[in-house]
């Protein structure tokens, strides 16, 4: 099955380890993977602030990016949505209101595809660790994908799994949120961080990167010992 | 007053609320008890929850779509059973005409049920300015009103933010109470205290939580049943209402009461649920002897047939506030609004303006808790979302310096060389600021980020060169 990864921006410069994991896992899996040069940011940034013309321009880029793709996959809940919502952005134009629904129709989390799409939930992986889990709002809420991450997990050999306490709390990312209304960002920040210190767990996983960017950025300058990785990355582990 | 709160700038007050410790340990306290109780009142015996939802919002649409034609059968009929029907188009009409009657009654004592309507067209110090003593018997409001009237920090429960110490330091101070922090013993003081209250009214002045066109009623919802005797004895009665709380029958009247109750408190029921239909009759032992409908607009035209119309279809259950993960650290106050919590933070602006307001929107991560959880499916986190976009787009009233950067944003992420050449420069730019494989002091926006996290430094190779190249090792 060809399988066109749709990176992310984040992945791409900050967080390659995730992004290598992601491709290395579906390889596994059966897939072959392509990486479109073209593909740049998904353009959430700057819509989510309320400047929708200059993101639009971000958009129809993706979407002509990927026009030729037939599954696109994100290690990224939050990114995938943002495709999902293009059709909206888009409603009522005549040219990319219908490219858009396409791209939307193709799009997958990662853990979705694999579930959903290749129906497989043992990708054969062992990690030895104690694991939470964080559960994004974006990747939940928005996206709809609550089971998969979990399906996936709990086939795991050896992974230790304990529940998040308020894992239906947003982290305080929220994009530019963190950064404009960064002393709430701190607050909802820190008592996610608490919530991941009670279970006592030795790694935070989740499917986001941005959310792990935030929690795991916060962990580490409060000198948690806590290891933040990306889903992904445990997925590939064997 | 009308809807804003406080003189504070918006930063001051998020720090105020953000320093209250016993404020956030009350609404966080508050908020997980709720939601516990909020799911079990949605999910046990009720069938499928999410088509509940779809039928609350179908009726709330429906009244909307049809407003003028409800409001007209709900004025007809009030006014067959021999009630008095006001239209305010502003609060400045709304209280003129409330002060009309209270001249005419010569009414010195008023008491209240709670109503947010109310306290958005700023009765109580017009009443106060016309000498007379105005009583708030809803116990949350009341003790909020013998604090030298402190705002409300939430809708359902106004007094959220305060504990039962204060309560009785202000008992005592206000009543000459001199007993325990007992609730029971508060409670029983307060009870005592309103009795002469409500026995020496002249005017009973409530809110309204849904009216019902097709009778000419109106329904009351309380766990007091101060709303009963704020109807029952008074010889005269205005009921203050925004002009969207109406539902077309008895039918869907029974619906939303239960998904407000479900919602607000998570009861199936609340202890009391009051319907009243017309003055006294007859037959009829207690009831005012006259009785006035006040409808308000004050802003509401303006939102029906807009982009943000669907805000109108909200029943003040308040579900959203007690999901928000932002209201939960800052509590009500720092909205500076009446209306706090994502519902507050998209109806304010509409109501008091994007000058005094424009923060409220970004007071989101826009995590769609709250558009999870709305019994009517209003999508609170995509009318956030909006108002940015009027606030950039149509307001102009962004900061310049974000305005380049989004500008700089269109024309990197929307061009693929612009953005190879910007990702690949990213980790000589930000080489200053790296030490190890992080970055603790960043500069621009990072600045704010790495004031309290770390921030990853930028892979020395780009997801995508590591592709390509790996591509190219297989081809070799």
């Amino acid at each position: 099955m060809k399988v066109t990864i749709f990176a992310t921006c984040m992945v791409d410069m900050f967080q390659g380890n995730v992004g290598k994991a992601a491709v290395e896992l579906l390889e596994r899996l059966g897939c072959e993977i392509e990486f479109p040069e073209s593909q740049v940011c998904c353009g959430q940034p700057a819509y989510n602030s309320g400047y929708v013309k200059e993101s639009k321009e971000a958009m129809k880029r993706m979407i002509e990016t990927f026009s030729d793709a037939e599954y696109v996959v994100s290690p990224s809940g939050s990114c995938a949505f943002m495709f999902n919502e293009y059709p909206h952005i888009f409603a009522g134009d005549p040219v990319w209101e219908i490219k858009a629904q396409t791209l939307a129709e193709k799009t997958y989390e990662l853990t979705q595809f694999i579930v959903e799409v290749l129906k497989i939930e043992d990708v054969g992986a062992s990690f030895e660790g104690n694991v939470t889990y964080h559960t994004s709002c974006h990747m939940t809420r928005l996206l709809g994908v609550k089971e998969p991450p979990m399906i996936l997990l709990q086939n795991v050999k050896g992974l230790k799994f304990t529940e998040l306490p308020g894992k239906e709390q947003c982290c305080g990312f929220g994009g530019t949120f963190a950064v404009k209304m960064a002393q709430i960002s701190e607050q909802m920040v820190d008592e996610k961080v608490r919530h991941v210190e009670e279970t006592g767990v030795d790694y935070l996983v989740g499917a986001d990167a941005a959310c792990l960017m935030n929690i795991g950025g916060r962990m580490e300058r409060l000198g948690k010992p806590v290891k933040v990785l990306h889903i992904a990355e445990v997925l590939n582990s064997h | 007053m009308a809807i804003k709160i406080g003189t504070e700038q918006f930063t001051e007050r998020v720090d105020n609320g953000i320093h209250d410790d016993f404020m956030r340990g009350a609404v966080a306290s508050a908020q997980d008890g709720m939601s516990m109780k909020r799911k079990a009142a949605t999910t046990e015996d009720l069938g499928n929850w999410e088509e509940w939802r779809n039928h609350g919002e179908e009726i709330r649409q429906h009244v909307l779509k049809y407003l003028d034609y409800y409001l007209e059968q709900l004025s007809e009929n009030v006014a067959k059973l021999g009630g008095h029907v006001f239209f305010a188009q502003t609060k400045e009409e709304a209280n003129e005409y409330i002060r009309s009657v209270v001249q005419k009654k010569k009414a010195k004592k008023i008491v209240k049920s709670k109503s947010m309507m109310t306290e958005e067209i700023s009765l109580n110090p017009m009443l106060e300015e016309e000498g007379c003593e105005v009583v708030e018997t809803d116990l949350g409001e009341y003790i909020l009103q013998l604090d030298e009237h402190d705002p409300p920090s939430h809708i359902v429960a106004p007094a959220l933010h305060k504990n039962r110490e204060q309560v009785r330091l202000v008992f005592e101070k206000k009543l000459g109470y001199t007993k325990s922090s007992n609730p029971e013993e508060l409670a029983y003081q307060a009870r005592v205290t309103l009795r002469k209250k409500f026995l020496a009214a002249d005017i009973g002045i409530t809110g309204c939580n849904f009216a019902v066109a097709e009778t000419g009623s109106f329904c009351l919802v309380t766990n007091e049943g101060n709303a009963d005797l704020v109807t029952a004895l008074p010889k005269t009665q205005i009921t203050v209402m925004g002009m969207e709380r109406l539902v077309p029958t008895f039918e869907e009247m029974e619906v939303l009461v239960s998904m407000l109750t479900r919602n607000a408190v998570g009861q199936k029921l609340t202890s009391y649920i009051t319907v009243l239909t017309g003055p006294k009759e007859e037959l009829d032992v207690d009831g005012p002897e006259e009785f006035h409908l006040v409808i308000v607009d004050n802003g509401r035209s303006n939102i029906l047939g807009g982009e943000f119309q669907s805000v109108l279809q909200c029943i003040r259950c308040a579900a959203c506030i007690n999901v928000c993960p932002v209201y939960r650290h800052i509590g009500g106050h720092s909205y500076g609004s009446i209306y706090p919590g994502p519902i507050g933070a998209v109806l304010t602006p509409l109501l008091g303006g994007y000058d005094e307001y424009k923060e409220l929107p970004y007071a989101s991560t826009l995590c769609g808790a709250c558009t999870e959880v709305c019994p009517v499916k209003i999508p609170l986190h995509n009318l956030l979302h909006k108002h940015r976009e009027v606030i950039v787009e149509k307001e102009g009233k962004a900061p310049v310096s974000e305005k380049l950067l989004m500008k700089a944003f269109g024309l990197g992420a929307a061009s693929p060389t612009l953005y190879k050449i910007g990702s690949k420069i990213v980790p000589a730019a930000m080489s200053p600021f790296i030490s190890g494989d992080k970055i603790s002091k960043g500069p621009g926006l990072l600045k704010a980020w790495t004031e309290i996290r770390d921030f990853p430094a930028p892979n020395k190779e780009r997801l995508r060169d590591w592709f390509k190249n790996r591509e190219k090792g297989e081809k070799s």
